[in-house]
């Protein structure tokens, strides 16, 4: 056996019922952007997309169910992503 | 005396994240890029967005989370060793990942028709802010659609070793890791969908 421990498995109806969560947020957003909401279409979009990205995230690359050594890298590498998009706008802004 | 290889799950694992790490900054470096020249070129960028072809790119999303749904029911298929399941899935990942790149296909082919490449003479004889938002498109949708390809031919090889026993319900980390990587090619696509397609 090369597992120390019974892996956890999700089950396919679970899966579909992120799949279709994941459908109607595309609905959703593609929706949204055929409003009139000026730059504030920007911030939604991107909120919807990272809501989809955490579902594709927790339960098809089973995030939910690793881990503190994973999680806490998710999260290292997302604050690096952060500061290096952030960062870089502290100095385009002001030019 | 009989040679075991050495095999470590949680380490396998581990190392396909990091890379995919690196692979989220990778595309974090052209999304910043999105974001500096949009901030420089908003005008520009608008008029570039309006020749984008918004159900191309809907389309491809939904078929890129079907296909993500599909590799994820690949993996619960091989943890309880059916494997042929397994090959049905992803066979089916496979085939949406075809789809995928026929619609690119098609989708480039009318735009290059339209004269917008980098380069091209339109764009040429147009402001540099379109340009620049042109080639940033053909630079992140191509380096995705390369990772499309590259993670299509993992998951035929890794159909392969299914099908020959290699992969199975005790030792399937290669199947697991090539699912991982999938996902990520449908998470860039995720952002790709609402900058490119949507916000402009």
């Amino acid at each position: 056996m090369t597992h120390e421990h019974a892996p956890h498995i999700i089950g396919y109806g679970k899966l579909t019922a992120v799949w279709l969560a994941l459908l109607a947020l595309t609905a959703l957003t593609v929706w949204v952007s055929r409003l009139d909401l000026g730059v504030n279409r920007v911030w939604g979009s991107l909120a919807i997309a990272a809501v989809k990205s955490g579902l594709v995230i927790a339960f098809f690359m089973h995030m939910r169910y690793e881990g503190r050594l994973l999680r806490w890298l998710l999260f290292v590498a997302l604050v690096i992503l952060a500061i290096f998009i952030g960062f870089t706008f502290f100095d385009l802004l002001y030019r | 005396m009989s040679f075991s290889p050495h095999k470590d799950y949680a380490g396998a694992k581990l190392g396909m994240w990091l890379f995919l790490f690196t692979e989220l900054i990778l595309f974090g470096g052209l999304f910043l890029l999105y974001a500096a020249y949009l901030s420089r070129y908003p005008h520009e960028f608008a008029a570039g967005g309006r020749e984008m072809h918004l159900v191309f790119g809907t389309a491809n999303t939904v078929i890129l989370l079907t296909s993500s749904l599909l590799a994820a029911m690949a993996v619960t298929a091989i943890q309880r060793d059916a494997r042929g399941r397994t090959m049905l899935l992803l066979g089916g990942t496979i085939l949406c990942a075809a789809v995928f790149m026929l619609n690119k296909y098609v989708e480039w082919s009318a735009e290059i028709g339209n004269g917008i490449y980098p380069n091209s003479s339109r764009l040429a004889a147009g402001p540099v802010g379109e340009s620049i938002f042109f080639s940033l498109y053909y630079l992140t949708v191509g380096l995705h659609g390369l990772h499309v390809l590259i993670g299509g031919t993992l998951l035929a090889v890794v159909a392969v070793r299914v099908k020959s026993g290699a992969i199975h319900g005790g030792e399937y980390v290669l199947l697991e890791n090539s699912a991982l990587y999938w996902h990520l090619v449908d998470l860039i696509w995720i952002f790709i969908f609402p900058l490119y397609y949507l916000i402009l």
